[in-house]
């Protein structure tokens, strides 16, 4: 028997310490990636230069392209990420934490290599860069929506696997609203009515009936779904000049700061439901975790039963805030049909919810990180655009499966653990 | 503030949970009610925290007739509550958890929590609470999420507070420190209705007594009055509490734990290289507070549990890496901790819950079949036996009484000659009564030669029944001491400190006194 036992800070000492296994997950990911890009971006690099456009002809202010050699590229970042990786080795055996930099470093610099090596490996090595970049941010509008009205429904307590068909329904309804009254702007009003619409059953079904909160989603996905495409055939498409020709939204360019040359494009040229997005996300996660109702929500989420014994609405709450995740989504799916293309098609949202659902796990319930979470599937996805049109080694199929396999990964909860809001999915009965 | 409830009446359907109970408490008052699990205590504090609405019934407060609707209503009229279960958000910090429902808020709805910091600093200087206010709860000893809760009312201004089972979860030295919160939060002229079903102390805090038993007040009594008393109240006739059991013979030793550590999900060691061993004919009690490793440990022995290493031998036999029927085919008995969950299938009836473990063996089954006129001969004779109260054999286990559902496992396990018995919470939420029936099962099965393990929280038990007595404090074992050890040895010992070091400081003291 120790006589150290007795005292507290040697148990402190235990529990940060050796009492916990060493997870080795981290440095052993890291070390088959870094490896791997050795193998394929190092030494298998080819041996021209890459050409990444920064600007346009035209723009106010021109930047010279950025011209690199793919192998330097390519051996510096693999080495990088070695040596990333064996920072990672020691910490872990060393029993300390690996500091979250590391990986998000080591991201970075597999992202380079991998657009070097690709770019580079393509018929023209030349790609616009702020293109890519601004394509991306386009592409993720909807799913950052998404991704908001799953985390305003999730911190509440409620599972939204039916963010597909808020998107959807959004986006119908912006099709038609837009082309009926020939405003854009009663189109955006429109979609956010039919998210509200889809809301309104997922809350009254999950938490007034008490009904499986998934079982609801997927069944108003299916509904959503088979409605529109049996209203587009019936209807839609029979008279497209009346039923189904909305007017695009204006893009807004804001003076100067849309001269600035990359981030102007990406973040000054957008329509209205671009910057309704990043107010959106800002507006969100100041409320969610300064305000009161951000604190009732995450309370009612989290532990439902200690909100009611101080005197807090579960239900009440719950709904609101299902009904108030229909508005930002049926926003989002507006985009489709409003900004994207001038036009609905039948099931046209392609699994959007779905991955906005992903990027609300891998953003682990946070607005700013379902930010980014959903950029880095728009990444992706433009990626795989941009390298089809470019014509790269790798084929067109294999880079359209890329944003799926990031959320694979990304749900699987390779990087870092996530952890849902505790009473999320289960519903709430008194007593 | 006075408080009174007058001809409170609450059914569940056909269910009577509260038969009309009076009840008055006087400001600066400690109200103890007393009660046995399921008489109808956390019932009756519900209506009176506006959980539930009573069926029929009046609230008084300050002589002015009251309605609660909800919690909001109760607390708003001073009253505040500290449940069981805490009613805390694991992942808040303590602020944000004080400030959920009554926030102070700036312009524009935001949250102004520094005002709710100041307010808990002073409370917690007030009464020495020691809180940070920044601490995330779940991160908090289960003590101070007590205070906690406690500064939850507080900062509400509760006039009267309700602590509902409060020790059931605390350390000895914690409930100390509860009880003297208590006496502070009562010289300041708040009153205090005291819920438990610990004689010991409740006649320690108590002004005023009421005992309930099956939703009625069946009296009150003076905190003077001797336990025996207060138990035969309780339970509604006379009960002995002290069981008269001979010394232990122990034989031969044929259990052995060694070096036995497991690791949660989360690699952390909840049994941490405890080394035991049990002979037969004697009993083994496992003391410590909830939480402290006990179900991995039982989990463990029984193959229940992924992730152990060290060394389980039974007759010399190694039983780790066993399949559970194996460990079970070997001779070891196991009463679980939550019966409901782990020990009965509700759904099944009595017969065939009192075979769950040999449906598959002679005479219960021939081949592929089993043999229900078997099976309904052996329910017979356990009902007689074990004197199940149930309507008959082939009565859903569910719809018993938690004391006849007890008496369902424990017949189960003694049906079969035993190597090794091990029984976890054996008497939790099971009426005095079938208390002592059960106790005294436990010593005939010692008695009859078989080693035996009991996992208790409940100090009381734990002296009733040992013969040793080893103490585990975060997966380790303080140590393995006599089971005439005083209450004093164990608190130490529960709270981390290790056996012999707590027989001294004991000893010491007590050297000192004289």
């Amino acid at each position: 028997m120790s006589t150290a036992t007795t005292e507290a800070p040697a148990h402190g000492a235990r529990d940060g310490g050796d009492a916990r296994v060493r997870s080795w997950k981290t440095p052993i990911i890291l070390a088959v990636v870094a490896l791997f890009s050795l193998l394929v971006f190092a030494i298998g690099a080819p041996a021209n230069d890459v050409t990444f456009r920064l600007s346009e002809d035209g723009d106010a202010i021109v930047l010279p392209p950025l011209v690199v050699s793919a192998p330097v590229v390519g051996w510096i970042a693999a080495l990088g990420m070695i040596a990333l990786a064996v920072i990672a080795f020691l910490r872990t055996r060393s029993a300390r934490k690996v500091p979250t930099w590391v990986p998000a470093v080591f991201a970075v610099l597999f992202l380079i290599a991998f657009l070097t090596w690709v770019v580079g490996s393509a018929r023209t090595p030349n790609v616009a860069l702020y293109g890519l970049l601004a394509g991306s941010v386009t592409l993720a509008v909807p799913l950052i929506f998404g991704s908001l009205s799953g985390i305003l429904c999730e911190r509440s307590g409620v599972v939204n696997i039916a963010i597909e068909g808020q998107l959807l329904f959004g986006a119908f309804a912006a099709a038609v609203a837009g082309s009926l009254s020939g405003n854009a702007f009663v189109g955006l009003f429109a979609a956010a009515v039919a998210g509200v619409l889809v809301s309104l059953v997922l809350a009254v079904f999950s938490i007034r009936y008490v009904v499986n909160q998934v079982i609801v989603g997927v069944v108003l996905n299916v509904l959503v779904s088979g409605l529109t495409g049996f209203l587009f055939s019936a209807v839609l498409t029979e008279d497209p000049e009346r039923w189904n020709s909305p007017p695009r939204l204006p893009i807004i360019e804001i003076p100067l700061l849309s001269d600035l040359p990359v981030i102007g494009p990406i973040l000054f040229e957008q329509t209205i439901v671009g910057y309704l997005m990043y107010v959106a996300v800002a507006v969100i996660y100041v409320e969610l975790f300064h305000s009161r109702w951000g604190l009732r929500t995450r309370a009612v989420g989290e532990h439902p039963k200690a909100a009611d014994t101080l005197g807090v609405n579960v239900n009440r709450v719950r709904f609101t805030n299902v009904l108030l995740a229909g508005v930002v989504a049926g926003i989002g799916g507006s985009f489709f049909t409003l900004v994207a293309v001038s036009g609905f098609g039948r099931d046209m949202t392609a699994g959007a919810g779905y991955i906005a659902l992903a990027a609300m796990i891998f953003g682990r319930w946070n607005p700013i990180g379902a930010f980014f979470a959903a950029l880095l599937f728009g990444f992706a996805t433009n990626l795989s655009n941009v390298l089809s049109l470019l014509g790269t080694p790798v084929p067109d199929q294999f880079l359209r499966m890329l944003p799926y396999v990031v959320t694979v990964f990304a749900v699987a909860g390779l990087v870092g653990r996530s952890r849902a809001p505790g009473a999320s999915g289960i519903p709430y009965i008194k007593g | 503030m006075k408080l009174e409830l007058i001809g409170i009446t609450k059914r569940f359907g056909s269910l009577v949970a509260n038969d009309s109970i009076d009840l008055v408490v006087e400001p600066g008052q400690v109200h103890s009610l007393l009660g046995e699990n399921g008489a109808g205590k956390s019932t009756l504090m519900n209506v009176l925290y506006g959980l539930y609405d009573p069926t029929e019934g009046e609230i008084l407060v300050d002589d002015k007739p009251v309605t609660f609707k909800g919690p909001g209503d109760a607390m708003a009229a001073g009253i505040g509550m500290v449940h069981q279960h805490f009613m805390l958000v694991p992942v808040f910090t303590v602020a944000e958890n004080v400030a959920l429902g009554n926030e102070a808020t700036k312009a524009g709805g935001m949250l102004d929590l520094q005002k709710t910091r100041t307010r808990i600093r002073q409370i917690s200087d007030q009464y020495g609470f020691d809180v940070d206010p920044d601490a995330v709860v779940e991160d908090l000893p289960v003590g101070v999420q007590q205070r906690v809760e406690i500064i939850k009312a507080l900062v509400r201004d509760a006039e009267v507070l309700i602590l509902d089972e409060p020790t059931a979860v605390l350390t000895p030295k914690e409930t100390d420190e509860l009880l003297g919160i208590m006496g502070q939060l009562k010289a300041d002229g708040k009153s205090i209705v005291f819920i438990s079903h610990k004689l010991r102390e409740v006649k320690a805090v108590s002004d005023v007594i009421t005992v309930i038993r099956r939703g009625k007040v069946v009296g009150t009594a003076d905190p003077d009055a001797s336990t025996t008393e207060l138990a035969s109240l309780m339970v509604g006739r006379s009960v002995s509490l002290t069981l008269d059991k001979k010394p232990a013979t122990p034989g031969e030793v044929t259990f052995r734990v060694r070096d036995l550590t497991v690791q949660a999900a989360n690699g952390q060691r909840v049994v941490d290289g405890l080394s035991f061993e049990v002979a037969q004919g004697e009993i083994l009690a496992i003391a410590g507070v909830q939480g402290n490793g006990q179900t991995e440990l039982t989990e463990a022995i029984m193959g229940l549990q992924d992730h152990v290493t060290g060394s389980i031998t039974l007759g010399g036999e190694e039983l780790l890496g066993r399949s559970v029927k194996d460990v079970i085919r070997a001779g070891v008995g196991f009463v679980p901790e939550d019966r409901s969950v782990d020990g009965l299938v509700g759904t099944f009836s009595v017969a065939d819950n009192l075979v769950l473990n040999r449906y598959d063996d002679d005479p219960f089954a021939r081949g592929l079949s089993m043999s229900p006129a078997v099976i309904e001969k052996n329910a017979e004779e356990k009902i007689a036996e074990y004197d199940i109260r149930t309507q008959s054999a082939s009565a859903a286990a569910g719809t018993l009484s938690g004391g006849n559902q007890q008496k369902v496992v424990m017949a189960r396990e003694f049906s079969r000659p035993l190597e090794l018995f091990i029984a976890s919470q054996p008497t939790r939420g099971v009426d005095v009564g079938s208390i002592e029936f059960l106790h005294r099962r436990i010593v005939a099965e010692r008695d009859g030669g078989t080693p035996v393990i009991i996992v208790s929280t409940e100090l009381d038990e734990v002296l009733e029944l040992a013969d040793r007595i080893a103490v585990l404090y975060r997966g380790r074992l303080m140590g393995i001491v006599p089971g005439t050890a005083s209450r004093d040895v164990l608190g130490l010992m529960m709270a981390g400190m290790a056996g012999d070091e707590a027989l001294a400081q004991v000893h010491d003291v007590q050297g000192g006194n004289l």
